[in-house]
């Protein structure tokens, strides 16, 4: 069986340098000292919210933007002296781009077939690859077809095949299920991957889906307001969020108030160990809604009043009263503790709460 | 679909009314000129334009609109390029430039041309001492023409390159493509339906425009008169035949362009910035 790995152990070799690279339009500053890495072969994912700079690093990488500041270097070579053309990136936009009045062999032979002559391949090879790359993306017999007359999920993988047909170094997608409806999405997610893996190509992809980004990206570089809050798998990301905002935007989030002494943290009238690391004083105390365990009113936790449960589909809402304040807790279906049912008072366990200086 | 609501009683009256106003203001006059053109048979019809003045006032008209319009398409190409691509300091007054002479009576558009190389002009006296002869010639008709039509081809393009949106350029540079490669390839097929609609309605206006053109032409019969002067020239002149057989020539101009102008609609309507904005 072939499980995907990430190897660490590996002298790490980074494919793709960034070294602080800054970019403001006009007055606004859309990247600020961006520093990242990606390995050779890596998939990569920038997320953030719309206004991160996320979109902005990503047109940087493919020369469509001039940083005003910073390096960025691939496989050892000054990117940011070359022009777009001899980057050998293949981008897919997040409409496509594809060009309107060309058939769906046109729009992939199109790398091809600009090549000074020199370099341009035979007809008949032009014609061999297109077959070939139809055949990877699936859409074998469409060749003729024009993008008007295509889904949106034909687009795409016309769009990703005509940016394989230059054989690039990189692989950079925007938003790339963005315009997709949800069944769609996660189709070609799964796609998406076995053909990065195929290919052995670095991809760097932009997202705002947080769920995509954990699903698929071997590194997940979290960006805010211009600049990387938190790089790394997306399990690291997502169990030890480096500050309250990618805990907020990898998940669901409850908040509460606590005070850390000794290695000791306090919320409401809970004890426990303070997690490694933790500030002391006055902390803010995060935990996911559905990380939770319940315990009898007479347990250890945090006192909190059952105010509803609503069962929806194989999820349970439940909302309690903790300390004068509603939380909105979940839990699985058959998991539920038979105890908690509307007005009881039970015990509530995080079972992993992050701990933030309080702000 | 567009819902069609019909207010009761009223409709009839609209197509009533509409038929009436096209017929008396459109259809009569049109009929008019083909009327007095033939009034006295073909012969007579064919006679005055087989006259050196009316050809020779054909061939200028053609020579003008031949000259001017692929200056304006270059132009407006350039322009709804600059204005759609890219963002830079005073963009909105570029464009207010643009449609100033749509807003403009012509005369003015031909007395700039006379007072900047006429004999009284700014450069006239350079110009004669140079022996270039730009006011009452050829050159002269070309840049009234130039500034009258300036606007057709850059606003029609430029609602549709700025829709269109930049993507597919930047798509086409990332595999691999040259500036050049791009935009033959990729910015002016994308837009050749609205430039070949635009390149016309400036051709129609072209080959119509009289105000301008009349002041920097001193409409010296055979060698500065356009077919809308010429017109002009045998109508003062009480050569009612001659005058009509000319209009019917420009008459006959306007039809074939709307036929054209209506076909491109018709064809690719999806691809005219026109056909979004009605």
């Amino acid at each position: 069986m072939n499980f995907r790995q990430v190897d660490d152990t590996s002298p790490s070799v980074n494919a793709l340098e960034i070294k602080g690279v800054s970019k403001a339009f006009g007055r606004f500053p859309a990247l600020k000292d961006v520093s990242l890495q990606a390995r050779d072969k890596e998939f990569l994912a920038l997320l953030g919210p719309s206004g991160s700079g996320k979109t902005t690093l990503l047109r940087v990488l493919a020369g469509l933007e001039q940083p005003d500041t910073g390096e960025v270097r691939f496989a050892g070579e000054d990117f940011l002296a070359l022009p777009v053309r001899r980057r050998k990136v293949g981008m897919v936009f997040q409409h496509y781009a594809l060009f309107r009045h060309m058939t769906v062999a046109q729009n992939i032979a199109f790398g091809l077939t600009v090549r000074k002559r020199s370099e341009k391949p035979a007809r008949s090879e032009i014609a061999d690859r297109v077959a070939h790359l139809l055949q990877l993306v699936q859409l074998e017999g469409l060749e003729k077809r024009f993008p008007s007359q295509l889904s949106g999920g034909q687009r795409q993988r016309v769009a990703l095949a005509r940016a394989l047909a230059i054989e690039p170094k990189m692989l950079l997608l925007d938003e790339p299920f963005g315009a997709l409806d949800a069944q769609v999405r996660r189709e070609l997610r799964r796609w998406l991957r076995e053909l990065h893996d195929r290919a052995g190509v670095t991809t760097v992809f932009v997202t705002h889906d947080q769920e995509e980004a954990l699903d698929l990206a071997d590194r997940v570089a979290i960006l805010k307001d211009g600049e990387l809050i938190q790089l790394g798998t997306p399990n690291e990301v997502y169990e030890h969020p480096a500050t309250p905002f990618v805990f907020d935007f990898l998940g669901q989030a409850c908040r509460m108030p606590g005070v850390v002494e000794r290695g000791r943290l306090r919320v409401a009238d809970w004890e426990s160990d303070a997690p490694t690391g933790a500030p002391d004083g006055a902390v803010d105390v995060y935990f996911r809604p559905d990380e939770v365990t319940f315990a009898p009113a007479d347990g250890a936790g945090l006192a909190a009043q059952v105010r509803g449960v609503a069962q929806r589909g194989p999820d349970v809402r439940i909302d309690c009263l903790i300390e004068g304040e509603t939380v909105e807790l979940q839990a699985h279906g058959p998991t539920l503790p038979p105890g908690v049912t509307t007005g009881l008072s039970v015990r509530i366990k995080p079972l992993r709460p992050q701990v933030y200086a309080a702000g | 679909m567009t819902p069609i609501i019909r207010l009761p009683g009223l409709a009839p009256l609209m197509l009533a009314a509409t038929l009436a106003i096209l017929g008396v203001l459109i259809v009569l006059p049109l009929g008019v000129v083909f009327q007095q053109a033939f009034a006295k048979g073909f012969a007579a019809y064919l006679e005055p334009l087989t006259q050196p003045d009316a050809l020779s006032a054909i061939r200028l008209t053609l020579t003008v609109a031949a000259i001017s319009v692929p200056l304006n398409a270059v132009f407006g190409v350039a322009a709804a390029w600059a204005v759609a691509r890219f963002e830079f300091k005073g963009k909105s007054l570029l464009v207010t430039f643009i449609d100033l002479p749509f807003s403009m009576s012509p005369v003015v558009s031909g007395l700039v041309w006379v007072l900047l190389f006429g004999a009284q002009g700014w450069f006239g006296p350079w110009l004669q001492e140079h022996d270039v002869k730009i006011i009452f010639a050829t050159s002269g008709l070309v840049l009234a023409t130039v500034l009258v039509t300036l606007p057709f081809v850059a606003r029609e393009l430029i609602p549709l390159m700025q829709d269109q949106g930049a993507d597919e350029e930047a798509a086409a540079l990332t595999l691999g493509a040259g500036g050049f490669t791009t935009f033959w390839r990729v910015t002016l097929p994308n837009i050749k339906w609205a430039l070949l609609y635009g390149v016309l309605l400036c051709n129609a206006r072209a080959m119509g425009e009289f105000g301008a053109v009349s002041v920097v032409s001193g409409s010296v019969r055979g060698l500065t008169t356009t077919l809308p002067l010429h017109v002009e020239v045998l109508y003062n002149d009480y050569e009612f035949v001659g005058a009509f057989a000319a209009a019917s020539i420009l008459a006959c101009l306007g039809l074939v362009t709307l036929v054209i102008k209506t076909l491109l609609e018709w064809r690719h309507s999806g691809e005219l910035s026109a056909g979004r904005r009605h």
